[in-house]
């Protein structure tokens, strides 16, 4: 009997969420009184992943598996599942876990809990709480089935050391074919990712038009954060569609979102809500942002920004 | 080319959210229902289908009576005809078993579905769904052309997009990018007239035993009010998340 954690990996090194699940899974183990083992696909560092409590490593080293595939790559987890005796499997909820995690479910004849935020609160039934209604509650879901997937949300569980002594085994699982092919990967380089960002500044019609976004990209750098938008911005052409976060967008689940010129409506929220810390800025006080957010300024985005951007770059200059 | 829109029959996200019995059930008084919005988008590209490559389209939702008002939408919208599953959609692997049966006794070659349902935002029916039928998949999906069997979609990735080419029969997630918000098609009083005499089949569903159960629902604890910042005071925003929030 095992836990099973797939840590993923991009051109052989992990992805934050890859020690997140680790750090969840160990602690999973715990409960059910087992061992961890967590899956890697061409990664080079999988000493780290002791760091977070793996007890053991299946390391799959293959040429084959360099570009994603959703199929193959559920089935390799399949069979590492198999070896193991995993009784949980769990994946990360990046784009490609996403995709993962229901095939790997249907290739286990497995129940799935998506969105997982929390630890098993009872193994036995096996119930886990999961986000559901766009932010505006959650679900306390029971998995009846004997083995169990979940996906974990990101950033609901953070990082916890456990430093354990594991040791590393290959794992050589044989390959499916895909009808599936990959012809074109376009990713933007040197920036970060609303999906791997710490923090994310984001901006809205406030901004009244597209030339005005040099100072949310000074914000934005200045903080080391990703840059988003509301829907009307992407749907007006003003900033790109792969900006736009909300409940049709991207999901924002960042530390700190900072939120200027938008109104904060209710479908806005949705997909941002899940963020620790908001910062609203807006000019006008009866804004429902207001009263989603911790931190607010009432005021013209055209003063403020650049005025924090400042004390920023002050507060920087003394802490560095 | 027979396509099928798998169409979730969602609470509005302006609707309020409550529950019932001990906190056991959603509370669906007063609650508007919608087309889940990512279904909208994929059901506009199948209407493109349509027009451009005389497919036929099918909607389907697996649900209880209540739902027919939404797939009446759908048709009036452009589908020419709808399916219900009769029963109650408590598990995303129950749903996509269901979903499953239709596509084999119909013969579908391309589905298409969306990335998540607004209600239990599993994530989880279009890949169970493709697994079952041993149907290529592609998720998240923000682009698509058919050529013959040939398909090719983008999907939306992190910090990107990919190409990804397939053939038929396949499934596909579809989100806001398979069309563009403006393209979105809204019934008109013509659709609306002739929806009303579309076919809406009900079929019973097949055993399939849930894998998961709800427990019971929460809402998230209150918000604290917001702590306001002078406007001519930034240095104390700074100050704030640094020492108490502590995220900078
Ligand atoms: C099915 C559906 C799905 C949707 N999904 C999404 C989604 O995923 N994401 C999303 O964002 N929206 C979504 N929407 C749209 C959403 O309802 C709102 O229309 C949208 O979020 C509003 O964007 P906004 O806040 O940028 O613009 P507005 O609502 O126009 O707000 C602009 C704000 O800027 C403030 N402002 C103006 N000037 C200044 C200034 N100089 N300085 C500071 N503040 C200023 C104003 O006070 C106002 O609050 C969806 C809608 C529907 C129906
Ligand atoms: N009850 C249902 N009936 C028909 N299609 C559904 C149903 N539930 C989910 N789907 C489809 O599967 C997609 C993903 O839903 P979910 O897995 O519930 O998040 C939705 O966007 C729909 O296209």
């Amino acid at each position: 009997m095992a836990v099973l954690v797939f840590a993923e990996s991009t051109d052989g090194k992990f992805k934050k969420t890859a020690f997140e699940v680790t750090s969840y899974g160990k602690k999973v183990a715990e409960q059910l009184g087992t061992n961890l083992v967590v899956l890697t696909v061409n990664a080079t560092d999988t000493n780290s992943l002791y760091t977070y409590g793996a007890e053991k490593i299946l390391k799959v080293s293959d040429d084959a598996l360099a570009t994603f595939n959703a199929k193959i790559y559920a089935d390799v987890i399949k069979q590492a599942a198999a070896n193991v005796n995993a009784v949980v499997v769990i994946i990360d909820s990046s784009s490609n876990g996403l995709y993962l995690a229901p095939l790997v479910a249907a290739t286990l004849n497995a129940g799935l809990a998506t969105n997982v935020v929390a630890l098993p609160t009872s193994t036995s039934p096996f119930v886990v709480k999961r986000k559901a209604f766009s932010n505006k509650a959650f679900v306390n879901t029971s998995i009846n089935t004997d083995i169990k997937v979940i996906g974990l949300a990101k950033n609901s569980f953070g990082l916890k050391e456990n430093q354990v002594s594991g040791s590393e085994e290959s794992f050589t699982p044989t390959k499916l074919l895909s009808g599936v092919t990959s012809s074109s990967i376009d990713k933007t380089t040197g920036k970060v990712t609303i999906a791997d960002a710490d923090i994310v500044v984001s901006a809205g019609r406030g901004l009244k038009g597209p030339e005005n976004w040099g100072m949310i990209e000074e914000l934005a750098e200045v903080l080391g954060a990703a840059t988003a938008c509301s829907k009307p911005v992407s749907d007006l052409g003003w900033r790109p569609h792969g900006e736009h976060v909300g409940q049709t967008g991207k999901p924002v689940t960042s530390n700190l979102y900072i939120a200027v010129g938008i109104s904060g409506a209710i479908q806005h929220l949705a997909g941002v809500n899940s963020s620790k810390v908001k910062v609203v800025i807006n000019t006008d006080p009866e804004a429902p942002f207001f009263k989603a957010a911790d931190y607010g300024v009432v005021g013209d985005a055209f003063d403020v920004v650049p005025k924090f951007i400042e004390k920023l770059k002050e507060f920087k200059a003394q802490n560095s | 080319m027979k396509v099928l829109v798998c169409i979730s029959h969602v609470p509005d996200t302006t609707s309020k959210i409550n529950f019932t019995d001990n906190d056991t059930k959603f509370d669906t008084n007063g609650v508007q229902y919608v087309i889940n919005p990512h279904d909208e988008y994929s059901l506009t590209r199948a209407m493109w289908l349509k027009e451009n490559q005389g497919a036929t389209v099918t909607v389907v939702n697996v649900g209880t009576v209540t739902t027919e008002p939404t797939l009446r939408k759908a048709l009036a919208i452009g589908a020419d005809d709808a399916i219900r599953v009769n029963a109650e959609p408590t598990d995303g692997f129950f749903v996509a078993k269901q979903l499953a049966e239709v596509v084999k006794n119909g013969g579908y070659d391309l589905v298409i579905a969306g990335r998540e349902s607004l209600d239990y935002n599993g994530g989880m029916v279009p890949g169970i769904l493709a697994t079952i039928l041993d149907y290529n998949f592609i998720n998240a999906c923000i682009g698509l052309e058919i050529n013959g069997n040939n398909v090719t979609a983008t999907r939306e990735i992190d910090g990107g997009k990919e190409v990804l080419t397939t053939t038929l029969p396949a499934v596909i997630a579809g989100q806001k990018g398979i069309v563009e918000e403006k393209d979105l098609r809204i019934p008109n009083m013509r659709g609306i007239m002739t929806a009303r005499t579309k076919p809406l089949t009900i079929v019973e569903p097949v055993a399939f035993e849930n894998t998961t159960s709800t427990v019971n629902f929460e809402k998230p604890a209150a918000k604290g009010a917001v702590k306001l910042v002078d406007a001519d005071n930034l240095a104390e925003l700074v100050n704030l998340l640094h020492t108490e929030a502590k995220v900078i």
